[in-house]
């Protein structure tokens, strides 16, 4: 009963932020709801018996990205100019409400094979395990870190001064 | 009444929605970008669901989702940086003014 109430009130709070961030005029609130909502849904990942995701997610999205979307509102200053909708409002609400209809229509008519086992109490070595042993994604481990490394580097060259 | 694989993905559909609304009908382009975020975090729901209803002693799911958010994070810095770049040569973020690659 518990987890049912909890995930009505997650669920509620980051559709909430969601729809601020989308329908805010303020760039700097809807950058605040936008932390708001990745902190629900770090949330509902320990609902779905996610631990380690849920560290993950609140020191990646909400401390990273969350600090680098700010910096960058602040290094833009273009709060005044707000968000305002283009020409493509109605367009846009249209092809987002198809897709969404197209979702629920597959979601609801699927027979998905639920299993009945339960899962494990706490995940992070069993990721580990996952993602080092026999059959597991050790070489897309070792590409990560090149990506991360050309990140770092192409966003220094991209924001450096040219003169 | 019980929480089930359908409530979750339903969450993550709304979520993806929400996301692709905002990221076709907005002028600033941080905006644009969050609104990207939000899409990604949605489609690690869904995963994250799959991983925990449908296979709950494999974790491919929360696999996957660990490396999506790394290439989420890449991308993000990599989309702030491309804006405050442009920013200092336009003077703008508006996608609209954007358009010196327009045809």
């Amino acid at each position: 009963m518990g987890q049912v109430i909890a995930f009505w009130i997650f669920a509620v709070i980051i559709v909430a932020a969601a729809l601020g961030v989308v329908l805010l005029r303020n760039v700097f609130r809807a950058a605040m709801l936008l932390i708001l909502s990745f902190l629900g849904i770090a949330g509902i990942y320990i609902l779905l018996n996610a631990d380690f995701l849920a560290a993950i997610q609140v020191l990646i999205y909400v401390g990273a990205i969350g600090i680098l979307i700010i910096l960058a509102i602040m290094l833009t200053r273009e709060v005044p100019l707000g968000s305002p909708s283009n020409k493509f409002q109605i367009p846009a609400f249209i092809i987002a409400a198809l897709l969404f209809a197209g979702v629920c229509y597959a979601v609801l008519n699927t027979e998905w094979l639920i299993s009945t086992q339960s899962p494990a109490q706490t995940t992070t070595s069993s990721i580990a395990i996952r993602l080092f042993g026999k059959d597991g994604f050790v070489l897309p481990l070792q590409i990560i870190p090149i990506l991360l490394l050309a990140t770092v580097l192409s966003a220094i060259v991209l924001v450096k001064d040219r003169k | 009444m019980t929480i089930g694989l359908e409530h979750y993905l339903i969450l993550s559909a709304i979520l993806f929605s929400i996301g692709l609304y905002g990221a076709l009908s907005k002028h600033n382009a941080i905006v644009i970008l969050m609104c990207i975020e939000i899409m990604l975090s949605a489609v690690n729901v869904a995963l994250v669901a799959f991983s925990r209803y449908i296979v709950p002693t494999e974790y491919t799911g929360q696999v996957f989702a660990i490396f999506t958010i790394a290439v989420a994070a890449a991308e993000t810095a990599i989309g702030l940086a491309i804006i405050i770049s442009i920013y200092r040569s336009r003077e703008t973020i508006d996608a609209g003014k954007i358009d010196l690659m327009k045809w």
